[in-house]
């Protein structure tokens, strides 16, 4: 079997880990600006839905597809809240410093 | 080598390139575009996969819609993003510390065969993507379609809401108080002698 060998369900599920591995990095990488943080969880979403899309392929079900679809209806909602947050968090504060925003005390 | 397996070597090369210029590139309009060519390249897969619908979905929703987004919020931010950047070099072993950890917690999930998964391919589906997958949503499916729908309201209402800043320069109806107003919010009889009328 060499490296390049046709891909089964076990090289979409090695790839959806790489990529959640790479976003949970780029969440402590970039854990002080908020930009790279939303787009690293819009990342995770997406090594997520592929996941679901290569299990629905190989299980010869549809509804995996189907969560997929509202995945990405909830995940499009949460990136608009969220950036409308950050929109009246800068207005706010002037920052989108994670360390600027100790003002509730939590 | 098939087709199909260069495409998918391919696309995930440039999938994980992609993702890893995601967090480390130093400005986050190059960080937003290099997500978009992740989206791109994953689309491209799910199309391996024979999910036609949600391939097109994501490159028209994502790419189309949620990126332009992300792009307008932060070419709108005047921020100085190089001061975010200060403590990047601390940051960087205990990212890759946990980054490495969850890869290996899932890769020995996945190199156990717990997950008892045939990886012979199940005939492939005949007929449209599209057509099954919503003869599944409009069926199957119909109450939490309907709760997305609610879902994405919410998330307009609300993005609206929180988005939304009143000029005081500018002028607007208000239909409440329009309809509200009596008689006496409006005219004022004024006592006043009567007109001599005998000169």
């Amino acid at each position: 079997m060499s490296i390049f060998a046709a891909p089964t369900l076990a090289h979409y599920l090695v790839l959806g880990a790489i990529l959640f591995a790479i976003s949970i990095a780029g969440i402590f990488l970039n854990r002080r600006n908020v930009i790279i943080v939303l787009m690293a969880i819009e990342l995770m979403l997406l090594a997520v839905n592929l996941n679901f899309v290569a299990f629905s392929r190989y299980l010869g079900d549809m509804s995996g597809q189907v969560f997929v679809f509202f995945i990405l209806t909830v995940a499009a909602a949460e990136s608009a809240i969220g950036l409308a947050i950050l929109v009246l968090l800068f207005r706010n504060v002037g920052s989108i410093d994670v360390e600027d925003l100790g003002t509730l005390k939590g | 080598m098939t087709f199909a397996t260069f495409t998918f070597y391919a696309f995930a090369a440039i999938m994980i390139f992609a993702g890893l210029r995601v967090i480390t590139t130093r400005n986050p309009v190059h960080a937003a575009l290099w997500l978009v060519l992740s989206f791109f390249t994953a689309a491209g897969i799910w199309l391996l996969l024979q999910a036609e619908f949600l391939a097109i979905a994501l490159v028209l929703v994502y790419v189309g819609a949620v990126m332009v987004l992300f792009l307008f919020v932060v070419m709108m931010l005047d921020v100085n993003f190089d001061r975010l950047r200060q403590n990047f070099r601390s940051y960087i072993p205990v990212g890759v510390l946990v980054g490495m950890l969850v890869l290996l917690e899932m890769a020995l999930v996945i190199v156990s065969s717990a997950i008892g998964v045939k990886d012979t391919l199940p005939q492939a589906p005949t007929g449209s993507n599209t057509k099954a997958l919503g003869v599944l949503i409009y069926v199957d499916y119909v109450y939490p379609f309907e709760i997305a729908a609610v879902v994405l309201l919410v998330a307009i209402i609300a993005a609206i809401a929180l988005t939304h800043r009143t000029r005081k320069e500018s002028k607007y109806q208000v239909p409440g108080d329009q309809v509200k107003v009596r008689r006496a919010d409006r005219v004022r009889i004024v006592a006043m002698p009567v007109e001599k009328q005998n000169r």
